[in-house]
């Protein structure tokens, strides 16, 4: 029953809020209203019937410091391959070394968070079994296993001084690569139900593009000395821009599913991912103009947490999208009036 | 929502679909996976408006299939315990109690001024009541107040207005099934009956599947770390056998066979229904044209899918992947325009 006791005398008990009522329309979904201080809600409250306020959808099983971790590493990655060819052929060998080691630590450890976040590790060979184009995970695993080694080839090569030239070749490889492997992770979360992921997809892999950029530029200046480290520093307010901007246009676009990132933990994690991409990249700029290393090092540390704490926001507010049934059943059922006419 | 994307999909023209299209119609799904003679596509009509719930299809999946407990909670919001489906969940009986009459509906309470509760209050006790043999008081004699030739009001305003939906949920073994376009090692598949099944020797428990799949279905099981669902009993209808839940559904509102033929039966059920005043009857993943090319398990809905715990209107999520790599290439070489852009000039 609905909890109500049914005496002769009528209803008695009876808990308001536990009914299944009727249609589309019907009820409203349980969801918690926890809103940032005063904050208006983007779409007004809507109305919407499920089934006792449960999700449509089952969450991501993934871990969110395996898989966000990945996200994060797969971005610094693919930038600091870009930093590292520049800098090879611009001579500026600290950038190009520090790039170049930056690039496979990055890659391996996000290859360790992505097996070890498997149900079955010891399976994790089975990615590479098929060749699936529909599978962006499929896509994902043929990408690092060709731009992985190239990384690491790039980096023993740099670290023994032998080898050179396959040293530089490999170099140049990785960074012909690094661009798709730190976007397509953005593919790999959109091509799923999951509200506030897949409906970003147009603009979410310019957002992780930027993000990369930002966190590779991070890691350069905390590592390079400031003479080597202008592009860098460029990189970092193109990255900052790009990964801002693009962002405020995904969220504008979404509408009613960009409110999880508006919410909550997500939106404490984005707000400082804001924060420290702003202020890294603005610290950047001044540690170029005033020469300090302390500068540059507390701007690196701001833009590659800045970076993590985006990524971190991205995927806890997919997550909540996930498991409000909101999300799912309201932008639906406007698609489903809009083509009643 | 609707880019370009669709029309790339479907190509030139659009006519007799053939080959892995990523969305819309697709008569042969069989065929379209690679089997040459593949048998008719089988899968299930679930009438909920005969659904009695009483969940044989959910112990009927459990024991055939050997499905591990998963936890013996009361939920204490309806007569459903089990909530949703899951990794140890591969049938779902769902429960709804609403204020609202079923159209044309025969109550069977109809007391005809006869008071059960007077009657148990006086038996024995009254000489109208002696006993056993003399149970029926005089109608005149019934307390005032109580509505002679109605039925009791359940509800304070005098409604009465009451109905339960019981619904049996289950994979809907897409013809456009997202778990499978997203699964990286091939271990989720399409059989020769146009199901889709999860060889669990190959699953490596990724977990993508989860989040792809727009009717939240499919699921990793704790501690064992692969995904598991559904199978529309392969091992069965390999054999020749019709799966185990609709074997013991007593009501048949389970129905297991050839989709073209269960949708034939779907439709005359719904004109009967309707002719029967359950205006409210409708089906539910039947149309090729729905957003996932419809499902291999189709159901007869008394309301809006939505009050079920069942998506509107789903889509496969896949049916965007091509503008998503799209995307995705535009931005790769937009970073590495920006990663040129830092080094052109030497900022000093
Ligand atoms: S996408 Fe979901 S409902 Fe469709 S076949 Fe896969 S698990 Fe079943
Ligand atoms: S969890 Fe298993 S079935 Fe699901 S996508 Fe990964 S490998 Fe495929």
């Amino acid at each position: 029953m609905s909890g109500s006791d049914v005496t002769r005398g009528g209803v008695g008990g009876s808990q308001p809020g536990r009914d299944a009522l009727t249609g589309a329309r019907g009820g409203r979904g349980r969801h918690r209203r926890r809103r940032g201080r005063g904050e208006q809600p983007m779409v007004p409250e809507a109305r919407f019937s499920s089934y006792y306020g449960k999700p449509v959808l089952n969450k991501p099983t993934w871990k969110p410091l395996d898989i966000a971790g990945y996200l994060w590493l797969g971005g610094l990655a693919g930038g600091s391959s870009l930093l590292a060819a520049g800098a090879q052929a611009t001579g500026r060998p600290a950038l190009a070394r520090a790039a170049k080691l930056g690039a496979a630590g990055a890659i391996s450890a996000s290859l360790a968070a992505l097996v070890h976040d498997l149900g079955r590790p010891a399976r994790f060979l089975n990615m590479l079994r098929v060749f699936k184009p529909t599978s962006p995970m499929n896509m994902g695993s043929w990408l690092l296993a060709g731009y992985a080694p190239l990384t690491v080839a790039a980096a023993a090569a740099e670290v023994t001084g032998r080898y050179r030239m396959l040293g530089a070749g490999a170099t140049a490889a990785a960074a012909v690569l690094g661009p798709a492997v730190a976007t397509y992770t953005a593919v790999l979360i959109s091509d799923t139900a999951v509200p506030s992921w897949h409906e970003g997809y147009r603009e979410m892999p310019f957002v992780f593009a930027g993000s990369g950029a930002s966190a590779a530029a991070g890691l350069a200046l905390a590592c390079v000395p400031t003479g080597q480290a202008g592009p860098a520093r460029r990189m970092a307010v193109l990255g900052a821009a790009l990964e801002m901007g693009t962002f405020q246009l995904m969220k504008r676009r979404m509408g009613l599913v960009a409110e999880p990132f508006e919410q909550g933990g997500p939106h404490k994690l984005l707000r400082a991912a804001e924060l420290l991409t702003a202020g890294g990249a603005a610290l950047s700029a001044l540690a170029g103009r005033r020469g300090s290393r302390p500068l540059a090092v507390a701007a690196g540390a701001a833009l590659l947490s800045g970076s993590a704490a985006l990524r971190f926001g991205v995927f806890h507010a997919g997550v909540a999208s996930a498991e409000d049934p909101k999300y799912t059943v309201v932008p639906q059922r406007e698609r489903l009036r809009t083509r009643a006419g | 929502m609707t880019e370009g994307s669709t029309a790339a999909v479907h190509g030139a023209g659009g006519a007799a679909p053939s080959g892995n299209l990523l969305f819309g119609p697709q008569p042969n799904v069989a065929e379209a996976a690679g089997y040459p003679d593949a048998p008719p596509r089988m899968g299930f009509f679930t009438d909920t408006s005969v659904c009695i719930g009483c969940k044989a299809c959910e112990v009927a999946c459990k024991e055939w299939n050997a499905v591990p407990e998963d936890g013996l909670e009361l939920t204490g919001m309806s007569y459903d315990n089990t909530q949703g489906l899951g990794a140890d969940t591969w049938r779902h009986v769902a429960f709804i109690e609403q204020r609202k009459p079923l159209g044309g509906q025969e109550p069977g309470v109809h007391h005809g001024g006869f008071d059960v509760f007077e009657a148990a209050r006086q038996l024995g006790a009254s000489p109208s009541s002696p006993g056993p043999g003399a149970t029926a008081p005089p109608p005149e004699s019934a307390p005032a107040g109580a509505p002679a030739g109605e039925i009791s009001p359940v509800s304070p305003d005098g409604r009465t207005e009451l109905r339960w939906l019981m619904s049996s949920d289950v994979c809907k073994h897409c013809t456009h099934a997202a778990c499978l376009d997203v699964c990286p090692t091939g271990a989720l598949f399409r059989t020769e009956f146009g199901t889709v099944v999860v060889q669990e020797d190959v699953c490596n428990g990724c977990g993508y599947c989860v989040p792809a799949c727009p009717y939240g279905v499919i699921d990793q099981r704790e501690g064992d770390g692969r995904v598991w669902k559904c199978t529309l009993c392969y091992d069965r209808l390999g054999v020749g056998m019709e799966p185990a839940c609709a074997k013991a559904c007593p009501t048949d509102s389970i129905q297991f066979g050839p989709l073209e033929e269960l949708r034939e039966r779907a439709a005359a059920r719904v004109a009967q229904l309707h002719a029967a005043g359950v205006t409210d009857a409708r089906l539910y993943g039947e149309s090729p044209d729905d957003g996932v090319g419809g499902d291999g398990a189709f159901f007869l809905l008394l309301d809006e899918p939505e009050v079920y715990g069942l998506p509107p209107d789903p889509v496969v999520t896949t049916r965007d992947l091509p503008a998503m790599w799209r995307h995705a290439a535009m931005a790769a070489a937009s970073l590495a325009a920006l990663g040129i852009a830092s080094f052109v000039r030497r900022p000093r």
